[in-house]
């Protein structure tokens, strides 16, 4: 019991309390939308932008000449538009499928990325492929603060890490975009014809889904990296999707694994080696990642509606 | 034809089903790539009539239906529903896509897919409320199907998938109903179901429009037919439009006159 306060004590809220929160946003951030991009078989696109990002960052960073989150953020954010251009046009003119026109863009673009990185002197700063693909969660640390009351005191909370209330505020918009249309995603995602027939803006909706995932993805890969972002974007919902037949309960099911990936994942990258002997701690955004693989690889073998396909037969 | 000639000639048409008709088309032609789809179509559907749009695999019989609700873009022609643009007279029409054209095993219950059909009387920022499942729930009554009321989609058989389709509409209560293929890949026992609330409709004066490909029920369960193959060929009641002649220059020749002969008998 004494072991637990400690564990939970000043130091926790020092050095465990704000990654785990920042995981934590960032997790659900990303399987929010991630819901209906796989409903809409478009789960690439998450993947795609956050590929993207890294070409916008570095782009950013070779005209602003400085590591500055603010820039940085819009510059992916273009890029990220920019891609979702790219994929349409290649669609269009290419009639390729979807999927193959979002892989050749991602893939170029990342590429361009680390072309870019290596032909120009960035190498005195912190962007690195390394820090691109795994964030780096474990260094987003509440120096000011000296136990739990410091969430009272707002000149402790003056001293968050940015990301926390960045994503936090991300979070709210994106809650509030699928609240508010959440009759015309589900509407449109079912059944795009008939939503446009009924006047639902289903290219409009269609966008704005997409910008907020390239939102979302901006500001978790900035925390987090891109392999949280990719994976959230696909894991929670789609295991989320093996438990429930209904779209509000997907949802809630796709927050409730983004959560325990996030905090099982911080927990067991920070002291799971230290199990088995190791002095090393291994990186939390890889070890949240391959927890929400687990959990859809569990998902899979034991999901109440795994064995959807099939089942008309007997109806 | 003269230009004088072109627009007596279209003044015609708007005058078989009255100004405010159900639907009125003039010049419509809608492209995929290069190649229309459906080319310059004339139409006028007239209230309280059911009406089968009739013609090959390919002719634009489903593009003619998403053109005319601009689901797909329109290259040209004039549409007007109820003698409005279709933004302005949108909720009096329900559009009923091909069961085909959605993917059912979206996590959704049969219920789910009916209130969708409330959406307007929703309202925006609102959500689905009890009064609303009330209505959905008669409108499954309607077409046999609310015993599957919490079933997921994906457990139905096509038949019952087609069903849940129609209640949706029913939800819409509108006055003019644009089904597609609603007879496609379907049982007996649910045709038969789906006829009699489509007589239903009628019979309360409703206009129903289906695209259908089964000539042998033609003369049973429609009064009037449009027969089109990327063009208009014919247009008009059944009695006198579904002829031997005209579904030969619909089908261009891949039908037997005997075969057709047999339909006129049927």
């Amino acid at each position: 019991m004494d072991d637990l306060i400690t564990a939970l004590g000043a130091e926790f809220v020092q050095l465990s309390l704000t990654p785990i929160v920042i995981g934590i946003l960032a997790a659900v951030a990303c399987a929010l939308p991630g819901n209906f991009l796989l409903l809409r078989r478009q789960a690439l696109i998450g993947d795609a932008i956050s590929h993207v990002v890294l070409p916008g960052i570095v782009g950013a960073f070779l005209v602003t000449g400085a590591i500055d989150a603010f820039p940085m953020m819009i510059g992916a954010g273009c890029a990220a538009i920019v891609a979702v251009i790219l994929i349409e046009i290649i669609k269009r003119l290419g009639r390729v499928e979807p999927g193959a026109a979002m892989g050749l863009v991602f893939t170029t673009l990342f590429a361009v990325g680390v072309l870019f990185l290596e032909i120009t002197d960035t190498s005195s700063v912190h962007i690195d492929v390394q820090h691109a693909l795994l964030g780096n969660l474990e260094s987003l640390i509440w120096f000011d603060a000296d136990g739990w009351q410091s969430l009272l005191d707002p000149a402790a909370l003056a001293t968050l890490p940015p990301q926390l209330p960045r994503l936090a505020l991300v979070l709210l918009g994106i809650v509030l975009f699928i609240a508010l249309f959440w009759k015309e995603l589900k509407i449109s995602t079912f059944d795009a014809a008939f939503a446009d027939a009924i006047g639902i803006h289903t290219r409009l909706l269609g966008f704005a889904l997409v910008v907020a995932t390239a939102i979302a993805a901006v500001a978790a890969f900035d925390a987090v990296g891109s392999i949280i972002v990719i994976a959230m974007f696909v894991c929670p919902p789609a295991a989320a999707r093996l438990m429930t037949n209904q779209l509000s309960r997907q949802i809630s099911w796709s927050v409730a694994f983004a959560v325990i990936s996030a905090i099982l994942g911080y927990v067991f990258a920070g002291y799971g080696p230290g199990w088995f002997g190791s002095p090393y701690a291994v990186s939390a955004a890889g070890m949240i990642a391959t927890i929400s693989g687990l959990i859809l690889l569990l998902t899979c073998m034991f999901g109440p509606q795994r064995k959807r396909i099939g089942q008309g037969a007997e109806a | 034809m003269s230009n004088a000639e072109l627009i007596a000639e279209a003044g015609k048409i708007v005058d078989v089903a009255g100004k405010d008709a159900p639907l009125t088309v003039r010049g419509l032609t809608v492209s995929y790539g290069n190649k229309p789809a459906v080319f310059s179509i004339d139409a006028s559907i007239p209230a309280g009539s059911m009406t089968a749009i009739i013609g090959p695999n390919g002719a634009g019989k489903s593009t003619f239906l998403k053109g005319t609700l601009g689901v797909v873009p329109r290259l040209s022609g004039e549409v007007r529903i109820f003698g409005k643009p279709f933004a302005e007279a949108r909720d009096r029409v329900a559009y009923v896509p091909q069961r085909a054209s959605v993917d059912w095993d979206f996590p959704a219950r049969v219920i789910d897919v009916v209130l969708m059909g409330l959406y307007k009387s929703v309202g925006l920022f609102r959500f689905w409320r009890s009064r609303h499942r009330e209505q959905a729930m008669e409108c499954l009554e309607r077409v046999g199907m609310a015993d599957f009321s919490t079933r997921q989609i994906g457990q139905l058989s096509g038949g019952q998938q087609q069903r849940v389709f129609l209640a949706r509409a029913l939800a819409q209560n509108a006055e003019f109903y644009l089904l597609d293929e609603p007879f496609a890949g379907v049982d007996a026992a649910t045709e038969r179901a789906i006829v009699a609330v489509l007589k239903d409709l009628k019979a309360e004066g409703r206009t129903v429009v289906c695209v259908h490909h089964d000539l042998s029920t033609v003369a049973e369960y429609f009064d009037r037919v449009l027969l089109i193959n990327v063009r208009r060929i014919a247009e008009g009641p059944v009695d006198t439009t579904f002829t031997a002649a005209n579904l030969q220059e619909t089908y261009g020749g891949r039908l037997a006159t005997t075969h057709i002969d047999e339909l006129r008998l049927a």
